[in-house]
């Protein structure tokens, strides 16, 4: 560090020596280096490892249009609609930094659907990445506790008729559940000052924690490690310098790759906002545009596609209370996952068949039930449901059996990198 | 590399052209399906359509997130032009377009408060308002002498009729999952109106064009500046891919 110092000031300059004057008073070089320019991970990074970069910038995208769209908010009942359509007509822009703001929430499900998606496949939650693991579902949690509350803001029909069916779930819990729900509404039923304590929430409580957690997953990231597309660990493979044999520094290379990614999501999100915003009713629904009105109940209430898989297995249960409990276990079931999976070997490409077998139901039933969970309920719909939400629970339940004993194959050394030409 | 980045892509694609292909609108249980095939881009027919809202529609349905003074701007007409031949239900080009009708009254004359139509585009889609406006037909059990096909029991009368005339319902039973249902044929003219039904559809696709601009006046910039951001992100990603390519350039 102290060398870091001298070094910048060798090379004279006002500007370093300012840093030298910050590094004296505030680790700002060391946490350069630790964190950017001297953290290293794979080269053998592929286009799976670009999610949590990007779920980042979303997470700073909704901070930052969501501050401004507070300007021109007002959360109250008789007001919040309007405010919304005042942003969308009449602020400057406002369309923009709602659209964005909108289109972020379900770009962040997406980027961090895929994230958890490659853990699962590469082995990211393996030993020593378990706390790693949990901490990512906590924002994971807390995510869906931002969504949630941000989709009432709007006091739209499904904004109210949604938060009416997810409140009530909380219902279900034994002995305190109605005393719950009233503490959560504010109210008898959802009303002016649920929306006030949902904003509230949303706007604080909830980023507080997001932003939070988001560091706190980093820096255990940097504890251990990235990890990479051949589970390997690259730190037992250092040069003579200390340097891993098989990393590159996440500034310049990894930075460098990440822009590209960076620009592509910004493409994929921007068609999404100039030309379809509402992408045919699943980010922003066609019953939202109509005011919330207590005395008038949707034909059919969905969520929005994010917590369909989850509703989908809500709505399989005959009893509301076991519904609500195994909705509960299926978020529960991957926090445990690090524990769950016995195997040794953490990528999917030296794992045996039996586990490729396993994670492809686990995919498959996850969107199946994503997408009958946006289905109204038909028996053959809920017959379905009932098969991936067994499949679902399977996967985790039967994992400690299945992964015992898998055939794997032989790890390498070192990573398998071919080199970008 | 460039596989695994293709198979990404693939997926992220997939994925996106999932949702969109998916159906967009749930039917409103209606029989007619036609397109209302309406190009907010078309200004004559936006003007068409303004004029036949204020003329048609706004007696009862407000519009009130809806300035007179964007209409103007939007629709390429000058302010005094609107002032004169759209408000008149304002003082100040503006205001939005409000209605004189109280809530009170609504509910007694009808039965339930006319919704505001700003965003009446926007739930129900085009396609549906333009099935809609063109369904009603007689029917001796309502209050109002008609009923609508896209939304059975409607409280609204034809106010359209002297237009397009009054029309009939043809039904036929058929089996429907093991019960005889009636099922909608066809409609028949019973009484002519001032527009020929091919006239009477343009003039339906006009208001529906209108609905659809005022349920989000951006839509038409939206889209046109939608174009640029897109070119200059696919320069932008040429940019970097080159800097990633040099910056990866000594990586073994």
């Amino acid at each position: 560090m102290s060398a870091a110092g001298t070094g910048a000031a060798a090379q004279g300059g006002r500007f370093a020596r300012f840093i030298d004057w910050v590094d004296e008073r505030f680790p700002l070089t060391a946490m350069m280096k630790e964190h950017v320019t001297e953290y290293y991970a794979a080269k053998s990074f592929n286009a799976w490892y670009v999610f949590g970069v990007l779920a980042l910038l979303v997470l700073i995208l909704q901070v930052v249009t969501g501050i401004y769209l507070t300007m021109s908010y007002k959360p109250s009942a008789e007001d919040a609609f309007a405010s919304v359509e005042y942003i969308m007509r009449d602020v400057d822009w406002g369309w923009l930094i709602r659209y964005m703001h909108s289109t972020g929430a379900s770009a962040f499900f997406i980027v961090v659907y895929l994230h958890m998606f490659r853990a699962l496949m590469y082995g990211s939650y393996k030993s020593p990445r378990e706390l790693l693991w949990v901490i990512g579902m906590l924002l994971y949690v807390a995510l869906m506790a931002q969504a949630f509350t941000g989709y009432l803001l709007p006091w739209g029909q499904m904004s109210y008729w949604g938060a009416q069916v997810i409140v009530s779930l909380f219902g279900a819990i034994p002995v305190v559940g109605g005393a719950i729900v009233e503490w959560i509404r504010g109210d008898y039923f959802i009303s002016d000052i649920t929306l006030n304590r949902f904003f509230a929430l949303h706007v604080i409580a909830v980023p507080l924690a997001l932003m939070i957690l988001a560091v706190v997953h980093i820096l255990a990231l940097h504890t251990t490690g990235s990890l990479n597309p051949d589970g390997i660990e690259i730190k037992k493979k250092k040069g003579p310098d200390g340097i891993p044999l098989d990393g590159v520094a996440f500034h310049p290379y990894h930075t460098a790759k990440d822009l590209v990614a960076i620009i592509i999501f910004a493409i994929v999100f921007c068609a999404v906002i100039f030309f379809a915003p509402d992408m045919g009713g699943y980010f922003l629904e066609h019953a939202n545009f109509e005011p919330a009105n207590m005395l008038k109940t949707p034909a059919h209430i969905a969520p929005v596609w994010y917590f369909t898989p989850f509703y989908a297995i809500l709505r399989a249960v005959p009893s509301k209370g076991w519904g609500a409990f195994l909705m509960a276990m299926a978020i529960v079931m991957l926090f445990l996952l690090p524990w769950l999976d016995r195997c040794k070997v953490k990528s999917i490409r030296y794992r045996g068949w039996s586990w490729k077998i396993a994670l492809t139901i686990f995919t498959v039933s996850f969107l199946a039930l994503g997408y009958l969970g946006m289905q109204p309920v038909t028996p053959a719909y809920v017959y379905a449901a009932r098969l991936f939400g067994i499949l679902y629970f399977a996967f985790f339940l039967l994992m400690p059996l299945y992964t015992a004993r898998e055939r794997t194959k032989p790890v390498p050394d070192r990573v398998v990198y071919h080199g970008h030409h | 590399m460039n596989r695994r980045l293709t198979s990404g892509l693939v997926a992220v694609t997939g994925l996106v052209a999932f949702l969109l292909l998916s159906p967009a609108f749930a039917s409103g249980g209606g029989a007619l399906s036609d397109v209302a095939n309406n190009d907010i881009s078309n200004i004559p027919s936006l003007q068409r359509g303004a004029g036949n809202f204020v003329n048609y529609c706004s007696g009862c349905h407000s519009a009130k997130y809806v300035r007179y003074n964007q209409l103007a701007r939007d629709l390429q007409m000058p302010e005094d032009q609107v002032v004169r031949n759209l408000m008149f239900a304002a003082a100040k080009p503006t205001e939005t377009m409000e209605i004189a009708m109280r809530p009170e009254d609504a509910q007694r004359w009808f039965g339930l408060v006319p919704p505001d139509l700003s965003l009446i585009a926007r739930s129900r889609g085009p396609d549906y308002l333009y099935n809609f406006l063109r369904s009603f037909y007689l029917d001796p059990s309502r209050t109002t002498g008609v009923n609508n096909l896209m939304l059975p029991g409607a409280s609204m009368p034809h106010v359209l009729a002297t237009l397009q005339g009054t029309q009939r319902a043809v039904f036929s039973e058929a089996e429907v999952n093991g019960t005889v249902q009636h099922v909608f044929d066809k409609f028949e003219q019973v009484s002519p109106g001032t527009m020929t039904p091919a006239e009477y559809d343009e003039f339906v696709r006009d208001t529906v064009n209108f609905l659809d601009y005022i349920g989000e006046p951006v839509k038409a910039k939206r889209q046109s500046l939608g174009i640029l951001v897109m070119a200059f992100l696919i320069v932008f990603l040429v940019l970097a891919y080159l800097l990633k390519r040099e910056i990866w350039r000594d990586v073994r």
